[in-house]
């Protein structure tokens, strides 16, 4: 049984409607540094939307976290580590981290490890486009969010994007 | 693809596809060692142990700085100074360290098959580093990773291996990974050198240096272990350079464009002239940049199936 809670139309909203509200409040001198991968993608159509209305270039990073990953020992499969590129320095600049899902906060946890490795960033805010507001492991909160929801433990967020699935949506779905 | 090996001992057991994974995962590695703090969790709380029973500076460094840039803890046996010496076997000696409670042993040990035995022992993780005459598989893959970052594939390309094949760890291991990944592998030397039967894992012979480098598109010279000379394999060192030492003054007329490798150390004027090692078309001190990303996805890979 899946519930879709977003269509294609809704998520091209957000993203133009958060864009706007990103850079009336962090200005136009921003990095947007998404999580792989599809936090990347969505990073990659901010950083779109936000040059469009500034007219400049915005930079960008992306982030694997697997190596920052606290659950080393009890996942059994293998991850493949892709790679990380921030093609920036991130001393004193204003961060936009995205990714798609915020759940119990341990990858944004890693992600923020990660950056601070490369430097020591201004501020960093967090982008995500569904909130799970219900399920957190750690204080990590998110200063922009598409939409929150209330989804049980049995239950996962998907959100799919074109540039990597066939369609474009986001639908909560029973764990098989 | 899945990894399931906790150790590695060689390539030969290695199917294409893993060789492949290793080499894409130490891809990602690389940029770790570019960053301000070179420096990623990923084996952070494990503890890792060279256990090297002969002597090498390059790859207990390198291996010693892709654990730390793993954040693992690793410490170095030193032989010279160890129960060993005092006729301890080397299984008891890996137990007794594992007793301790270690994740991972680095192992290098003069007869061939040392760390075959100790993976046998042991729930660590074992990584050949070396044995005998059989293989050095963190080397072979670190020369692939080069490679294939030069060229940007292996198929297809001529390697020519020249020098003593017969005592060459680091020839066996590059036979299997460049046969493996569908390279075409001359290996070249004096006939003493030349391993009978060598030719049945793929590669063609050559007994001549002008021969071997005219197809070739990497040309990858072994170190002459002067130790052997005792052994009469060539009648002299001077011998040896007069044929089969490498100087770009007598192929920079060549047509094709060649890059040349070496694992080091390296012997000047004897297998390489001291011109040739600084040429732009060297690529020795890329491999050894290289070995540091291809030593940290190899442990990374072993040590996380170690529970």
């Amino acid at each position: 049984m899946e519930n879709k809670i977003l269509s294609t139309n809704e998520i091209k909203k957000i993203l133009e409607k958060l864009s706007d509200q990103v850079i009336k409040e962090m200005g136009p001198d921003i990095a947007v540094v998404g999580i792989k991968r599809r936090g990347a993608i969505l990073a990659e159509r901010i950083k779109k939307l936000v040059e469009r209305k500034v007219s400049c270039n915005i930079d960008y990073g992306s982030l694997d976290i697997t190596l920052y990953r606290d659950d080393f020992s009890t996942i059994g499969s293998h991850p493949v580590v892709s790679g990380s590129e921030l093609m920036f320095d991130p001393d004193d600049r204003k961060i936009l981290l995205v990714d798609d899902v915020l759940y119990t906060g341990r990858t944004i946890r890693a992600a923020i490890d990660q950056i601070i490795d490369y430097g020591r960033p201004n501020v960093i805010r967090l982008f995500v486009l569904v909130d799970r507001t219900n399920c957190r492991e750690l204080p990590i909160q998110a200063d922009y969010h598409g939409i929150k929801v209330i989804v049980g433990k049995n239950q996962i967020v998907e959100v799919k994007l074109k540039e990597v699935d066939k369609t474009e949506e986001v639908v909560i779905a029973e764990i098989k | 693809m899945n990894w399931k090996r906790k150790d590695l001992l060689g390539l030969e057991e290695l199917s294409r596809q893993e060789i492949e994974f290793i080499l894409d995962t130490a891809g990602s590695f690389k940029e770790v060692s570019t960053r301000a703090v070179k420096k990623v969790p990923a084996l952070r709380g494990k503890t890792i142990v060279n256990l090297f029973f002969e002597p090498s500076t390059r790859t207990k460094t390198s291996f010693e700085l892709a654990a730390k840039r793993l954040s693992a803890d690793i410490l170095s046996f030193e032989v010279s100074t160890s129960s060993v010496s005092k006729g301890e076997t080397i299984v008891d000696t890996a137990r007794n360290i594992e007793a301790m409670k270690v994740d991972c042993f680095i192992v290098r040990h003069s007869v061939s098959g040392a760390p075959l035995i100790i993976s046998k022992a042991v729930k660590a993780a074992v990584i050949n580093a070396g044995d005998g005459c059989h293989e050095h598989p963190t080397q072979a893959l670190l020369d692939l990773f080069t490679v294939k970052e030069v060229f940007g594939k292996i198929s297809g390309l001529n390697i020519a291996i020249i020098g003593d094949i017969y005592h060459s760890r680091v020839a066996r291991s590059n036979i299997w990974g460049f046969t493996k990944l569908g390279a075409k592998v001359t290996v070249c030397g004096p006939p003493t050198l030349i391993p009978h039967g060598v030719e049945q894992t793929g590669v063609s012979i050559c007994y001549s240096v002008a021969e071997a480098v005219k197809n070739a598109d990497i040309v990858y010279l072994l170190r002459i272990q002067k130790e052997r000379q005792q052994e009469n394999f060539f009648p002299s060192q001077a011998e040896y350079r007069n044929f089969f030492g490498f100087d770009y003054k007598k192929f920079q007329f060549q047509k094709n464009k060649f890059f040349l490798m070496h694992p080091g150390p390296m012997n000047r004027g004897l297998e390489i002239s001291t011109e040739s090692a600084e040429k732009e078309n060297s690529l020795i001190l890329q491999q050894v940049t290289n070995g540091i990303a291809v030593r940290m996805a190899v442990l990374y890979l072993t040590v996380r199936q170690v529970h």
